[in-house]
């Protein structure tokens, strides 16, 4: 938050437009979420110059007053009265609550106007105390017809800040802003006054420093004598308050005063109960009671004031209470330093400590202004705390002061950013900017002033700069010049796309789950012999675990689904697991369930088994070239029905699973499949070349046997394969029977065989040759019986 | 004879006008033309009459016979018509009957627009790298500026594995740093990584602990920040349409320098300012820069030789952007009655 009226105490901001300046700021780089404003038009400072009582009522005013006119107010308050001066609101004032002043008639009295309370302005609490005081009387000294808010210092125009992280340390505070706001203006900044008498007495009679940490580069330390605690000047209130923040009395606001000003948060110990040195060391494993109250546990990572003996404040973070400013306090050593950043990151975040100033010391400190500031403070104490300076100051000095320096030259920035600007224009952005620069021939050696510590010493960082002043508006869009190529997919990305779409186009819908699952989940589906990636530090239980498996999760969507009343569910997924050694396996997982093609009043239906699955297993990695390189091998799989599940073989290694959930997990008839695509991956295959069709014709001859149910499909089939030789050409299943009219342990398997020769046409007799073949080869090996067409 | 034959006619006339159906003509085609038909029996009268008559009662005969034909294969062939009309009208559907369902799947909706996005940059020759989910400090901070310690580590908050070192990745710019290792410093780059990213936010509405990227990496020589504008133009048209106007505000990343946040003119309101844009006529959809010089150096890229510009768009924000989609979890819950909707083309 910042406020204008503030900031104008640095910088001339006479006959700006705020609103249009908030404009310019966002545009230059420093976002403004929101400007407030509280001025209220038509809200004027008015006398009161005739009061007598409403004909028609016994607590009514009708008043006359001067604004510049003489005009006509009906007013209820008891204080009104003949000769003070009053905010007066005029018909069109919009008051907060959206209510408007409008000329009317209070009990037949025509009232042109509204004597307003503080609290009717939105400025003080609505309460029975404010309302009792009546309406507010101002001083003699306000002008008749002049804005009323400004003449009580109210109208005030605030900024709230959405800033980047880099430029919150120098945009967070007023000065800072300032210097922003001249930059983009091209005004200059006048830094507060900071003069004050000094008292002979000298710090260093009463006041010792050690700095015994690596985390201390810089602490300043002044004392000041017989403050008087009391109530802060308007001005410092009124400013606390219109940033958000709560006066509390003159010492401590002005400290948050100063912080507010250059953004160096300081420490105000009560002198005397501190003692007479300061230690500032790491801590060890200690407590301390910090000022809101509570108890903090310290350690080593930690950096503390102590009084040599006991800390008395975190560094930093938060003061201890032993040490506190309180109504008797009446020397005061105040502290203004700069603490290893990410230390005070660390402590503040550890013990969810958030304060105004470990934001501020978090994010790093400009030196410069932490002697500046110890200054300004002690000239606001002097002036209005009537407090005695001692001089001498007390300080630990182990800062870098090593100017930041970057030499350029303007052509370099015109191609960074891709515009034409002379050297000219760079000066002028320089000056600007407010830093430091000489001009050699056609060459720049800038100084980055401290206060940018977010600017580092090279080109891009300078073109930043004038970049964002030059205005990124115009910039003229160009296309960077390269060579004319169509971009890949690069590597296995290309196979997911492959699989990816081949899947769509088999009726399966893509879905995205989370990699992170409960440990429950992860033991499910266990089918290689992986141990999953536990968080150390988990969010939650349900998202601890790095998944090996994506058919839990695939599982979960169908269960949200099945609870929406989709019916036919038909889901892939494709995505990254990873075991315990950070191996990477990239795998699909496809799960269906109901009606894959269906029309039911011409009692068409293809509904999701196993077979249906295996059709999709089949099309994808047939088209993904591995024809006739695939298998099923019947296995026993945790968590899938221990009848209908194999493992997938790819030139015989296993490349995923397949089969059905076992109804232990879910009664419904769900079917899973997952494959491993980094395996799939390293698989070659051949390049794709046309193959001529025979010329000759072919023929189908069909055969049936009878065989123990225990014989698969696929060893009969290979055995005809095997008598058939090259003259068969395919084998299809196409009848499987059980019942009465075999026995119970058997089972009848018809054939579809064809039969062709690519180079002439085949004769009956050598079809049946191989036939006869066929019969004999499967009715030994299998003790199979030929059924009777 | 000749009278014989034009009573033949006269009669053939009278009794097509009475056939009503294909049997009966063929009953009166053996009638006329068959062995035994009149026609034949008119011929067995031939052996009897003289050379010459012969002559002309045959052209009598022949012309007879072709008449027969014609005006029996005519009134067949209307008649099959007819038949076949009347055939095809009995088989005349409900087609107002429920289809068979065919359904094709949809992609996930963020697939979709990572997919379109793709195509956009692929056509403008950048190639789609992947990287790993599992990555090392190093790659995902060390090398793109963010040293340990630093307040841009404390935004990203991280999902580590094994100490402060492997870690599920808080964004996809560890792939380009990757590929910039990769090509040793030597070669042009034109990528894009859309991929997975992992930070400790709990879910909600506009939070998910794991959400997706789509961040690209030029790096060639004498790029500007120009070209980032006209390469952001080109992606912004395509996604949001032709109308839109870009614009660009100064922001930060570590990462890159200068840093830029992309805006695009409201595709709702065309600028005037509505719910979407909260009444500012302008969207950010992605963050960009010029490639941070250390970043160049960590990577093998000189800076002083090699210039770049990087970018990166929240696939889920482009989505809800895109599609007015309100609520993040969408796109991981995969509601199939959503993913019907999605199947089809774009504008």
């Amino acid at each position: 938050m910042i406020s204008l009226n503030w900031v104008k105490e640095y910088i001339d901001l006479k006959n700006e437009n705020l609103k249009d300046l908030a404009v310019k700021v966002t545009e230059a780089g420093i976002n403004i979420e929101k400007v407030i404003t509280n001025h209220i038009d038509n809200l004027v400072v008015g006398e009161v110059i005739e009061c007598v009582n409403h004909p028609d009522s016994d607590h009514l005013h009708v008043c006359k007053v001067n604004v510049g006119e003489v005009i006509q107010i009906v007013c209820g308050a008891s204080n009104v009265r003949s000769g003070i001066k009053v905010i007066v609101a005029l018909p069109g004032a919009v008051l907060p609550g959206n209510f408007e002043i409008k000329k009317g008639k209070i009990r037949g009295v025509e009232s042109n106007g509204m004597i307003c309370a503080l609290f009717e302005l939105g400025l003080e609490e609505k309460n029975e105390e404010n309302y009792n005081k009546g309406i507010t009387e101002l001083g003699s000294d306000a002008i008749v017809g002049t804005d009323a808010l400004e003449y009580l210092g109210y109208d005030d125009t605030v900024y709230e800040l959405d800033v980047h992280k880099h430029r919150n340390n120098d945009c967070y505070y007023h000065i800072g802003f300032a210097y922003e706001i001249a930059a983009i203006l091209g005004k200059k900044v006048t830094l507060p006054e900071a003069n004050y008498s000094e008292i002979e007495e000298n710090i260093k009679d009463y006041f010792s420093l050690e700095v015994a940490t690596k985390k201390c580069p810089y602490y300043l330390a002044k004392m000041v004598k017989d403050v008087k605690i009391k109530e802060s000047p308007e001005f410092i209130k009124r400013r606390l308050i219109s940033v958000g923040m709560r006066p509390i009395n003159n010492v401590v606001d002005i400290s948050n005063y100063v912080m507010l000003e250059y953004g160096q948060p300081m420490h105000f110990f009560d002198k005397d109960k501190l003692g007479n040195k300061i230690l500032v060391r790491d801590a060890s494993d200690e407590v301390i009671t910090t000022l809101d109250g509570k108890e903090r546990k310290l350690n080593q990572n930690d950096i503390v004031i102590t009084d040599t003996i006991k800390p008395v404040c975190i560094a930093g973070v938060m003061g201890g209470e032993n040490t506190e400013i309180d109504e008797n306090t009446k020397n005061i050593l105040i502290e203004s330093a700069i603490f290893d950043a990410t230390s005070i990151r660390n402590t503040a975040n550890r013990l969810n400590l958030k304060s105004e100033a470990s934001i501020r010391y978090g994010k790093g400190l400009n030196y410069e202004y932490t002697l500046n500031a110890i200054n300004r403070a002690c000239y606001l104490l002097e002036k209005y705390a009537d407090a005695k300076i001692l001089s001498g100051i007390v300080c630990h000095d182990e800062v870098d002061k090593t100017p930041k320096k970057v030499s350029f030259k303007t052509e370099e920035i015109n191609k960074m950013l891709g515009i034409k600007i002379t050297d000219e224009d760079v000066i002028t952005e320089l000056n600007k900017l407010d830093f430091p620069f000489v001009h050699d021939n056609d060459l720049f050696s800038v100084t980055i002033p401290n206060r940018r510590l977010d600017i580092d010493a090279n080109i891009n960082d300078i073109a930043e700069e004038i970049g964002r002043l030059y205005g990124y508006h115009n910039l003229v869009a160009t296309l960077p010049r390269v060579p004319i190529r169509r971009g890949v997919y690069v590597k296995d990305v290309l196979l997911r796309k492959e699989v990816s779409k081949r899947l769509r186009s088999l009726g399966l819908n893509e879905c995205k789950t989370y990699t992170l699952v409960s440990p429950s989940m992860s033991k499910q589906f266990v089918y290689e012999n992986k141990e999953n990636i536990v968080l150390p530090n988990p969010m939650s239980v349900d998202k601890s675990v790095i998944r090996t498996t994506l058919i839990p999760s695939l599982l979960n969507i169908y269960d949200y689904n099945k609870a929406r009343n989709v019916k036919d569910i038909f889901l892939y997924e494709i995505a990254k697991t990873y075991d315990v050694n950070f191996t990477e396996d990239v795998k699909v997982a496809v799960l269906i369930k109901g009606n894959y093609i269906v029309n039911e009043w011409q009692n068409v239906k293809v509904n999701a088994d196993f077979y249906v699955l295996k059709g999709i297993l089949e099309n994808l990695l047939d088209y993904l070239g591995f024809k006739n390189r695939y298998d099923l091998e019947v296995e026993s799989i945790s968590d899938m029905h221990p009848g209908i599940c194999a493992r997938v073989l790819l030139d015989r290694d296993s490349i995923g699973i397949i089969g059905r959930v076992n109804p232990m997990i879910s009664k419904d008839d769900i079917y899973v499949l997952e494959l491993s695509l980094t395996k799939i991956y390293d698989k070659k295959i051949k390049p794709l070349k046309y193959k001529e069709q025979s010329k000759f014709p072919s023929i189908t001859k069909d055969l049936a046997f009878i065989v123990k149910k225990n014989i698969s499909a696929k060893e009969i089939t290979k055995e005809i394969n095997h008598a058939g030789g090259r003259l068969l050409t395919n084998v299809n299943v196409f009848d499987v029977y059980t019942g009465d009219k075999v026995n119970e342990d058997e089972k009848s398997l018809a054939f579809s065989l064809t039969f062709m020769d690519s180079t002439k046409t085949l004769t009956d007799e050598e079809v049946m040759s191989v036939f006869d073949k066929i019969i004999a080869g499967v009715t030994s090996k299998f003790n199979a019986v030929l059924r009777d067409k | 004879m000749e009278e014989k034959v034009l009573k033949i006619k006269e009669e053939l006339q009278n009794k097509l006008t009475n056939i009503n159906n294909l049997k009966e003509l063929n009953d009166l085609k053996v009638e006329y033309l068959g062995k035994k038909g009149l026609v034949s029996s008119l011929s067995s009268m031939m052996s009897s009459l003289s050379i010459e008559e012969k002559k002309s009662f045959g052209k009598l005969l022949n012309d007879l016979k072709n008449e027969v034909t014609s005006k029996i294969d005519e009134l067949k062939e209307k008649l099959e018509k007819e038949e076949l009309n009347k055939k095809l009208e009995n088989e005349r559907i409900d087609i107002s009957l429920p289809a068979t369902k065919i359904s094709c799947g949809a992609p996930n909706i963020l697939e979709k627009i990572i997919e379109e996005v793709e195509s956009v940059f692929m056509s403008m020759g950048y190639d789609v790298v992947d990287g790993p989910e599992i990555e090392l400090d190093h790659y995902n901070f060390e090398l793109l500026n963010i040293p340990k310690g630093h307040p841009a580590r404390d935004a990203q908050d991280t999902f580590y594995i094994k100490d402060e070192e492997v870690l599920l990745r808080s964004q996809t710019s560890p792939v380009q740093a990757r590929v910039m290792l990769e090509n040793g410093g030597k070669k042009p780059i034109r990528m894009i990584c859309p991929g997975k990213t992992y930070r400790r936010d709990d879910d909600d509405a506009t939070h998910s602990h794991q959400f997706m990227q789509i961040e690209g990496l030029l790096i060639d020589k004498n790029i500007s920040l120009s070209d980032l504008k006209g390469t952001f133009d080109v992606i912004s048209k395509k996604l949001f349409g032709e109308n839109v106007e870009t614009r660009f505000r100064p922001s930060y990343y570590q990462f890159t320098e200068p840093s830029v946040e992309t805006d695009i003119s409201c595709f709702v309101c065309g600028g005037k300012g509505c719910s979407l844009c909260k009444n500012t006529g302008w969207i950010t959809v992605s963050g960009a820069g010029m490639v941070h010089p250390n970043v160049l150096r960590n990577c093998g890229y000189d800076p002083k030789e090699w210039s770049g510009f990087a970018f990166g768009f929240g696939a889920e924000r482009l989505a809800m952007l895109k599609y007015g989609i309100n609520d993040i979890r969408t796109f991981y819950q995969t509601d199939l009655r959503d993913s019907k909707n999605f199947d089809r083309k774009e504008v």
